[in-house]
This record gives C-alpha cells, sequence and structure tokens, in this order.
C-alpha cells in the first residue's frame, strides 16, 4: 500500500521534525511512504479569505501530485480537512473532476486517525518520561472527528500520561489569517487557552495541528511560560521530542 | 438601528479593555454553554431532531410563497389584519398609522429584534408614542439607552450591580443588591404600564400556516400581557419565520428553548390566532400583524439562503470564542455573534460589514451546536468570497494572497524563498528560536505573541538529503 504524506507547508517551513516523525511512524506502520517532491500548499489561506481562484489552482496541484497514492496523511486536522471536507465543495465548477475529487477526499486521513483505523498499530516507537495534555485542533475534531485517536496512541508511549485540561475542544483562537487580522481579539482568545493548559499542570501541551502549535507557543512563551514544552502528537509517538536534536541526528549523516 | 459594524476592530477592542463587561461575559458564557450541554442530553435523539428541524426549516423557505398565503388566508380568517412591508422605514409607518388610528399614547412592547431591525422605538418616539419595553433586559437596556448586545439576552453585558445602580436612580428608589429583589421592582414599575397601555407591539418566534396564529417563546408572561390586555395589538415579523404545521412547532421548540436557555421548556408559549372573540375573556379589539421582507427575499435568491433557517436561539453566539470575549455590541448592528456576522452584511450592505464575515476563526463551535444545522463557517465564507469578487478586500491582503498562491503553484521558487526565509528566521530568533517583532501584516501577531521561529532548513531541503544519503 502507497502512502503519499502530505507535510503541509508549515510543516515544511518551521517545523520538519514533525514531517520526519510522520515518516518514521508511517514507515514503521509498514507502508512505502512516498513525499511528492513538489508539494507545496493545500489552498486553505486563499480559500479561507475568499480568494476561491487561487485556491482552486493550489488543489488542482495536490490532486496531480496525490494522484498515484492508495492513501494520503496528512500530520494536520486543518490540511486535512481542506481536503477532505472542502475539496468537493472548491472544485465543484469542474464536474469533470468530480470522481477524482472524491477519490482523493475519501483517501486523505489525519496522521493518527490514519494510525489507528487504518494502519491499526497497536504500539508507537516513542516514550516520554511526563504528563501530556491535548489540545483538539478545531478542524481536526469538527472535521476529521478527530478525538480519540490522538489520546489512544498517546497512552501506548512509555512514561507518558495524559492529564486533561477542562476544555481541550475550545478554539485556541488561531483561525489562520484571523489571527494577523484580529490579533488582539486572537491573543485574548489564546490566553484562555494558555490558562485552562497551565491549571493541567502537564510538562507539555500536545496537539496535531501547526497553525494552533505557533499560536499557542507563541502566547504561551510571551506569557512568560518557558517551561511548559508544546509538541506535535507526531513527534511524541515517534520518539522525536526534541526537534532541533532529532533534525540534526537526522541530517549529520 | 444605525450600522456600526465597520468599526468593528476598535469597537472589539475597547470591549477586551472594559473588566466589567468582561466580568459579565465571562459569567454568561459558563451559565449559558453549561445550560445547554444539560439540556441537550435529555433527548436521546438530539441529531435526527436537528435534522428534522433543519428540513422543516428549509420546507418553509422553499413553499414561503405557499405557505404566507395559506396562513394569511387563515389569520384573516380569524379576524386579523394582515399587513405586508417591504423596508424597515414601511414597518415603522404602518405601526404609527395604526397607533394614529386608535388615538393611542401608551405602547409597551414585549421583544422584537425585528423591531430593533427597523429603529421601531425612535421613529415610535419620533412621533410623539410613549414605549415602554417590557422583557426585563429590554427594560434595562432601554432604561440605560443603550442597545442589546445579544438577541436573547439583551442586557448579558451588564452587571447585577450596573442594574442595581441604574434602578436606584431611574426609579428613585433605595439600592437593591439582589437579582430576586430587583426583578420585583422592575415588575412593580411596570405593572401599571401594562394596565394603562393603548397598544401592544410583539415579534413573533414562528407564524403557523395551517392555524393562521403567530407564536412567541418567552419565559417572564410580560409577552402574554402585550399581546392580550391592550386594546389593538401589532406583532411585527419576518416572511422566513413561516413554519406549516403545530406538528414542526413542537419540534422545533424541543430544540430553541434547549438551545437558547438550556430549559426543556420556555415558561409561556403563546399562540395568538385573531383578535379578541365573543366570550373570551381577554385580547386585542384589534389584531395586526405585518409580515416583513427588509432584504429576506434577496438573501433567499443568494447562495446564504441557510441562514434564513435561523430560530434566533443564541447558541451561536453563546459558543462562539470570538463573542465570548467581545460581546455583541461590536458587530454593530442587530444580530451579533456568527448568525450576525451573515444577517449584517446580507441586511445592511456587504460593504457596511466588512470584517463581520471575517472575524471569525472558523471554529465551527458554532455549526454543531446550531440547532437547525445552518453551515455558519460555510456561509462566512461565501461572504469572504463575495468581498474578494467586489474588490472590497484591502489590497496588500490581495497582493499577500496573490503572491502566496503564485509561489506556492511553483515549487522550485517556492523551495527557494521558503528557504530563504527558514535561515533568516532562525538567526533572528536566536538562541530562544523566538521572534518578538515581525514586520507588515505579522506585527498585529506579534503584538500580542512570540513567534516561534524556523528551524534553519526546510522539510524539503532536510528529505532531499536524506534520501540521497539513503540511496548512496
Amino acid at each position: 500500500m502507497k502512502v503519499g504524506l502530505f507535510v503541509t507547508c508549515l510543516v515544511d517551513l518551521m517545523r520538519p521534525s514533525i514531517g520526519f516523525a510522520s515518516l518514521k511512524l508511517l514507515e514503521s506502520a509498514g507502508y512505502e511512504v512516498v513525499v511528492p517532491a513538489a508539494q507545496t500548499c493545500c489552498g486553505q489561506p486563499g480559500y479561507n479569505s475568499g480568494d476561491r481562484n487561487a485556491a482552486q489552482i493550489l488543489a488542482k496541484k495536490m490532486l496531480r501530485e496525490f494522484a498515484g497514492c492508495d492513501y494520503i496523511v496528512v500530520p494536520s486536522g486543518s490540511c486535512g480537512g481542506m481536503i477532505r471536507a472542502h475539496y468537493p465543495e472548491l472544485l465543484a465548477e469542474f464536474p469533470e473532476m468530480t470522481q477524482e475529487v472524491d477519490s482523493i477526499a475519501r483517501k486523505t486521513y489525519e496522521l493518527t486517525d490514519f494510525l489507528v483505523n487504518v494502519a491499526r498499530i497497536d504500539s508507537v516507537p516513542g516514550q516520554f518520561s511526563g504528563s501530556v495534555t491535548y489540545h483538539d485542533s478545531c478542524s481536526g475534531l469538527r472535521e476529521m472527528n478527530v478525538k480519540t485517536q490522538p489520546r489512544a496512541l498517546l497512552s501506548k508511549v512509555a512514561g507518558l500520561n495524559i492529564r486533561e485540561m477542562q476544555q481541550p475542544e475550545q478554539c485556541c483562537g488561531f483561525g489562520g489569517t484571523f489571527a494577523v487580522k484580529y490579533g488582539e481579539i486572537s491573543a485574548r482568545i489564546t490566553d484562555l487557552k494558555c490558562e485552562d493548559v497551565q491549571s493541567a499542570q502537564a510538562d507539555a501541551l500536545v496537539l496535531g495541528d501547526l497553525g494552533c502549535m505557533l499560536n499557542i507557543e507563541g502566547r504561551m512563551r510571551r506569557r512568560g511560560d518557558n517551561k511548559t514544552r508544546v509538541l506535535h502528537v507526531a513527534e511524541v509517538l515517534a520518539g522525536m521530542t526534541d526537534p532541533v536534536q532529532d533534525l540534526d541526528r537526522r541530517t549529520a549523516g | 438601528m444605525q450600522v456600526t459594524s465597520n468599526q468593528f476592530k476598535h469597537a472589539a477592542s475597547l470591549k477586551l479593555a472594559d473588566p466589567k463587561v468582561q466580568k459579565a461575559l465571562r459569567n454568561a458564557k459558563g451559565k449559558l454553554v453549561v445550560a445547554r450541554s444539560r439540556s441537550i442530553v435529555e433527548l436521546d435523539n438530539f441529531e435526527e431532531i436537528r435534522e428534522a428541524a433543519a428540513r422543516i426549516r428549509d420546507f418553509g423557505l422553499q413553499h414561503m410563497d405557499v405557505l404566507l398565503e395559506e396562513w394569511e388566508k387563515k389569520a384573516a380568517a380569524a379576524g386579523t389584519i394582515v399587513h405586508w412591508a417591504e423596508t424597515p422605514q414601511q414597518v415603522n409607518d404602518l405601526v404609527i398609522g395604526i397607533a394614529r388610528k386608535h388615538e393611542v399614547r401608551k405602547i409597551i412592547k414585549s421583544k422584537s429584534m425585528l423591531g430593533e431591525e427597523t429603529n421601531l422605538n425612535h421613529a415610535l418616539e419620533a412621533a410623539g408614542l410613549d414605549v415602554r419595553e417590557t422583557d426585563l433586559g429590554e427594560y434595562i437596556i432601554q432604561q440605560f439607552g443603550e442597545t442589546p448586545s445579544h438577541i436573547i439576552a439583551p442586557a448579558v453585558h451588564k452587571s447585577m450591580d450596573d442594574i442595581a445602580d441604574l434602578f436606584a436612580e431611574k426609579h428613585g428608589r433605595p439600592r437593591l443588591d439582589d437579582i430576586a429583589s430587583l426583578t420585583h421592582e422592575a415588575r412593580e414599575i411596570l405593572r401599571p404600564h401594562f394596565l394603562d397601555a393603548d397598544m401592544g407591539i410583539s415579534g413573533a418566534n414562528f407564524l403557523v400556516a395551517e392555524t393562521g396564529s403567530t407564536m412567541i417563546v418567552t419565559n417572564e408572561g410580560n409577552g402574554r400581557m402585550t399581546t392580550t390586555m391592550p386594546r389593538v395589538h401589532v406583532a411585527i415579523t419576518g416572511i422566513e419565520k413561516i413554519v406549516p404545521t403545530l406538528e414542526d412547532i413542537s419540534l422545533l421548540l424541543r430544540l430553541l428553548t434547549r438551545s437558547a436557555t438550556g430549559q426543556s421548556i420556555s415558561n409561556y408559549l403563546s399562540f395568538t390566532t385573531g383578535p379578541k372573540r365573543p366570550g373570551d375573556k381577554d385580547g386585542p379589539g384589534e389584531f395586526h400583524v405585518i409580515i416583513v421582507d427588509a432584504g429576506r427575499t434577496k438573501v433567499l435568491a443568494s447562495e446564504i439562503r441557510e441562514a434564513l433557517r435561523c430560530i434566533r436561539c443564541g447558541a451561536c453566539m453563546n459558543h462562539c470564542p470570538v463573542y465570548q470575549n467581545i460581546g455583541g455590541h461590536a458587530y454593530g448592528w442587530v444580530y451579533p455573534g456568527p448568525i450576525g456576522s451573515i444577517l449584517t452584511p446580507a441586511y445592511v450592505g456587504i460593504e457596511n460589514a466588512i470584517d463581520l464575515p471575517n472575524a471569525s476563526t472558523l471554529c465551527n463551535q458554532c455549526g454543531v451546536v446550531c440547532p437547525v444545522k445552518i453551515p455558519l463557517p460555510d456561509l462566512m465564507r461565501k461572504l469572504r468570497e463575495e468581498q474578494v469578487q467586489k474588490n472590497l478586500r484591502p489590497w496588500p491582503e490581495r497582493l499577500g494572497l496573490r503572491l502566496w498562491a503564485w509561489t506556492a503553484a511553483r515549487p522550485a521558487v517556492y523551495g527557494l524563498l521558503t528557504g530563504i526565509a527558514a535561515r533568516i528566521g532562525k538567526w533572528l530568533g536566536g538562541r530562544e528560536r523566538l521572534l518578538h517583532k515581525l514586520p507588515a501584516a505579522g506585527s498585529e501577531w506579534t503584538s500580542g505573541r512570540d513567534f516561534p521561529a524556523p528551524r534553519g532548513k526546510t522539510f524539503r531541503e532536510l528529505y532531499a538529503q536524506h534520501r540521497s544519503r539513503g540511496t548512496q
């Protein structure tokens, strides 16, 4: 079975370790993983900003690049949701593409959802000594039904225990361009998330979407919390929780 | 109501800085969200009921013409005087005309958001009429000289202390400091007005086609007094409130009160079918209903028609992370929160409410709780598209998105630029790996947050190295 890994533009630019962690998890689950070299962005920024045309160009590009894959796996609920939940509407003006679009939408999975419900893995390579609290990102939760999957997988990580925050499903205030158009409101919403994370008294905040990750970590650090680590679920599951060191190791050869 | 939606950002900023509003909002959020979540579990087939409710509302919208005619026929047969108004101005003129004809001096009003749309109180006062709001929240708001900040809890932005001060000042009585006593005082003050008002004005939650009735859902009893005590009654309501049967109403009510206040049922459900009949103990001598368009047919013909399903429960705003933090006034018109972000541009003009469809994280908590399954984020996105098509977005944003899309469609250029950005970002982030200040649009981000720095190389570069090493 051939799995196409869509690393997403934010992971590519900001935190490559998440891409390598995803790769490790998929390969250790026994899949042949391809990473199309020309991949860039799924088109979500344009789509959510009303620039339908720009979004369509990038969506068609995605379709071409991942056409030959049995599955497309994305370490992000919102980019996964873009493909699965929104491509059919976005490309509805092109009836000749309907079949292709539906097929790619059906084949697209958020990483933890794929590991639990398709790969059905029963162990993960990672280990983590400490407690984590998991933030449900909005698109993952409400577009991809990602809720129990990351928790089920995290509970298999040796040494890890989960401490739930009070409102893990509450939006972190990121909202894509919302965070730069309405920075003040966005930061206030993020404050509530930071307080909730703090009240969980976990060593690390773990989540599955890079947008929320940059947002919450950014606000946490500004508030003076330099202690709580912020990690992507793939990094924890793959045992790559020191993104910098792990990357250096990866690339040192 | 005057539209101030284009001052959204500034208004939101003021609300964020107002500790009293912040405290009241936190308090309200806790109560309403918890109450709803507790009450919906009483229904073991909540999702199926939502589906059915959405179907009922869609049926009403699709067959609005036929159903409204059926309603009018039944209503007229029961003695109701039916009026049709296309614009807010026509609504006010009709109400003033009815008041003049009956030599009305004092009017009591039960809650009507449509009345807010048409600025009815202002028009009536300008015509020399004495208008009293009788819904407790609306009464408070009227005394403050403000506008509602929530569609079912108009004074939700006020604390008990604010209201205690207000009552002491306006009523000229000693200051009270508990909610029950304040409520009793408001009742005492309002009671004589109920008794000597000449005309009552109400809205309608629904119009029942099969019976020709108007229907209101209330808790305080003021709605029933308003519709039955004065000699003339005028109900004003939008064309979209039409529902085929009483059976349909019973289903919608199971969702409405639970979604709104977390009640299994409200204290009063009042149906009015025509004026007082011979032998009736109470009821108005003349019963008028004004059916209003005011932008609704335009919405019906557009891509955002699902917004007309709305049954005005307020759940979308109660659950919206933006509303929860800024309250309703910043939205600048009658309807705040997610539904307001759609209805306001639709009713007052998209150019007069540029911020609203954009001022949402699209988290879809609103869509999940909406009892009639309005896809609120999708509709906001449609309005964003319309803004782009009509060139209503600021040029730096347009240019930024175009450049992003242009680059992302060209992987070689994209790889080069992101490679440079990853290196500069890493260098700027220093040992802390944080950027404290970003330029241009990014400055909004860094005004309240740091930006975690990139790691120096992109995934595509590292993966290419990884691959070439693997194949050597």
